[in-house]
């Protein structure tokens, strides 16, 4: 789960991170008046879950408060790869005299949670990796002992010269470590960690993405997620407990299981058309699991065919062919929907189908082939 | 032959009186695995039916299971908040192989985890995965058992039902299977497709492999460089999420493309690159190993 910078900043400021202080608004008034009580120049940041901020001009410097009204009259509203920015932060602006990146995410080949530190700060953390191998320092955490504190010296040692910084650093190293762990996050970063004129080392930025799998346990962080910035139609799915995400083409796709879900889709391009969706309605033969995952796959006005691909293993493919039975007649749908089944008792299903009106399938070549067609023919 | 599992596996079932254990228990014995224990804590010394008048000792804990029944391999059922603790469970009392299928199962519990079995040298399957079958002999997990049949080919994958749609071409084209492994969809698992490919590659009535990989870490990358190297028998790969789009998780907690890295189309170069031949749709597969192996 993303969250926004402001929620980043929050968990980094309970774990002792230095953060500049900081208020979030959503109108051009309250911005006005935040950027009043801070005194001095401010930046106003927008909060959505997109990368790229400032290259979008969603991160805009003001000298006044006027000014920052009126950046944020234009930044709010705005929408950044896709998103309406509906909220902006505003923090004091800091004089900056270096820039430095510090994260720590899995490194999933080594099973280990995985420090990255650079002196070069505020850029691609990826591109300085690839490109400059010698500019980044990684550490990987062993999970049994956690962060040990030499190994936060050893880091912050490669970030900074002066003896005040490394201690400075070494503290903060620690925290976000504390703050990665706490948060149960997949991912957490600062990016540009600075040194300011005085002397102080400050985590202006904020980037913090939530392990889904740690929600159950972590209630506070639970509470971060934005409604606002998630389509409808998955949070439906979501809720209900089915896995979707919403593309751009126009063959519905409903399959059971992850991986069969992503083949069907790109055996839908394979064959000339592109996908609406993906969608994994799990093991289930549940009609109302069926029902939900055609109102979310219908609520895509550009979806002209919907496509079941379900192999029935343990679940038989006459329970789920049944399901389909009873969830077309509970709804009303006015597209084609073609079906494919195959596995356990599939004569018995595609018999089931044919006497409710379906065209059945068992080849999963010919079904995809079909959906294509009917697509064309729309 | 098969890997990691066969007729010599003694089971030991944890969480076998939940939904899933229960079910998926009776499935196991009706295919013919040898389940000696359940594991419930509060519910030692009670029994589980099974099919055919089948009764299975229920123990408190895992280490009292290895004690009385001598089981030797473990399977997880339990919900996500306890599955960390009763993998490590099971390794502390001695079975050699642990099988975990709960999804859900926090990241920064599965890197302790890891830790504590390389510590303990005991394998880890999953989680997040449907388990193994060795066709005729064995199945731990919820692998469909009739779609399987005793056979040369390896089959190995990150995936459950896109797995048994590619077995099920396997079998209904008599191209049987020495074991089919489901490795989970999860960015951290304990058994890697390199694992496997070692496994089988020691296993001589295993005369083809299939690998089945998706979006999302590098294993498939990894799978590639080995077979390079040390896999003599024909390899058929496939790769799901060539449409997915970046940064977005594709069901399973491990697909993702993330940082432009683990996309299907670097993974297929991979293979291809290391002379493993790609399947371009499920369906080809039991095709590319049935002209494989007549050759």
């Amino acid at each position: 789960m993303d969250i926004h910078e402001y929620q980043a900043r929050e968990i980094f400021r309970r774990a002792g991170i230095p953060v500049p202080p900081g208020e979030v608004a959503s109108t051009s008034a309250e911005v006005r008046q935040i950027a009043d009580g801070l005194g001095g120049a401010v930046v106003v940041k927008a909060q959505v879950h997109a990368g790229g901020r400032g290259k979008a001009g969603g991160v805009k410097l003001a000298k006044s408060p006027a000014e920052a009204g009126s950046h944020a009259a234009e930044i709010l509203g705005m929408r950044i790869k896709g998103l309406t920015v509906e909220r902006v932060l505003v923090t004091p602006a800091e004089d900056i005299v270096s820039e430095a990146y510090l994260g720590v995410l899995i490194d999933r080949a080594n099973h280990a949670p995985l420090f990255i530190a650079s002196r070069a700060g505020g850029i691609d953390i990826e591109e300085v990796a690839r490109k400059t191998p010698e500019k980044v320092r990684r550490l990987h955490v062993d999970p049994r002992y956690g962060l040990l504190p030499h190994q936060a010296y050893w880091i912050a040692d490669f970030l900074y010269d002066d003896p005040s910084h490394i201690q400075q650093g070494a503290r903060i190293v620690g925290q976000l470590w504390r703050a990665f762990r706490e948060a149960g996050a997949s991912m957490a970063e600062i990016n540009p960690l600075i040194v300011t004129p005085r002397g102080e080392v400050k985590a202006i930025d904020a980037k913090v993405s939530i392990d889904d799998n740690e929600l159950f346990r972590k209630p506070d962080i639970a509470k971060y997620r934005d409604t606002s910035s998630e389509p409808a139609a998955e949070r439906q799915a979501r809720e209900a407990g089915l896995s979707y995400v919403k593309l751009d083409g126009d063959v519905g796709c409903c399959v059971n299981g992850a991986g069969l879900a992503m083949a069907t889709m790109d055996l839908v391009h394979h064959y000339g058309a592109e996908p609406a969706n993906f969608l994994d309605i799990g093991g289930s033969s549940n009609p109302d699991k069926v029902v939900t995952a055609l109102q979310i796959i219908t609520s895509d006005p550009s979806v002209k065919v919907i496509l079941f691909n379900i192999f029935g293993g343990i679940t038989r493919c006459d329970d789920v062919a049944n399901g389909i039975v009873e969830a077309t007649r509970r709804i009303q749908i006015d597209i084609p929907i073609v079906i494919r089944l195959t596995g356990t008792n599939e004569q018995l299903a595609l018999r089931i189908l044919e006497d409710a009106g379906f065209t059945a399938y068992t080849s999963m070549d010919e079904v995809v082939k079909e959906a294509v067609g009917l697509t064309r023919a729309a | 032959m098969s890997i990691l599992i066969d007729e010599r596996t003694r089971l030991a079932v944890q969480g076998i009186t939940g939904r899933d254990g229960s079910f998926h228990a009776t499935q196991m014995m009706e295919y013919g695995t040898r389940v000696v224990a359940g594991v419930v804590p509060g519910k030692g010394g009670t029994t589980f039916a099974g099919p055919r008048d089948q009764r299975v000792p229920i123990f408190n804990s895992m280490d009292e299971a290895v004690r009385e029944s001598g089981a030797n391999t473990s399977v997880v059922y339990v919900p996500p908040a306890f599955a960390a603790q009763a993998i490590m469970e099971a390794a502390d009392a001695g079975v050699g192989l642990v099988v975990a299928i709960t999804e859900g199962v926090p990241v920064l519990d599965m890197a302790r985890v890891h830790a504590f079995m390389r510590d303990k040298g005991v394998r880890l399957v999953g989680p997040n995965c449907p388990g193994l079958i060795s066709p005729g002999k064995c199945k731990v997990g919820i692998l469909p058992g009739q779609i399987v049949a005793p056979g040369p080919v390896g089959v190995i994958s990150r995936s459950g039902t896109l797995t048994y749609e590619a077995v099920y071409h396997l079998t209904n084209a008599q191209l049987g299977q020495t074991t089919c492994v489901g490795i989970g969809g999860d960015p951290l698992v304990g058994t890697s497709f390199v694992d496997c490919l070692e496994a089988f590659s020691n296993d001589p009535e295993t005369r083809a492999i299939v690998i089945i990989g998706e979006i999302g870490g590098t294993d498939e990358q990894e799978a590639a460089r080995f077979v390079k190297e040390h896999i003599e028998v024909p390899v058929v790969g496939f790769v799901a999420g060539q449409t997915a789009p970046p940064g977005r998780r594709m069901g399973h907690a491990g697909a993702i493309i993330s940082g432009g890295s683990g996309t299907a189309a670097e993974k297929i170069r991979a293979f291809e690159d290391a002379g493993i031949a790609v399947a371009r749709r499920p369906a080809e597969i039991a095709q590319m190993i049935g002209s494989a192996l007549r050759h």
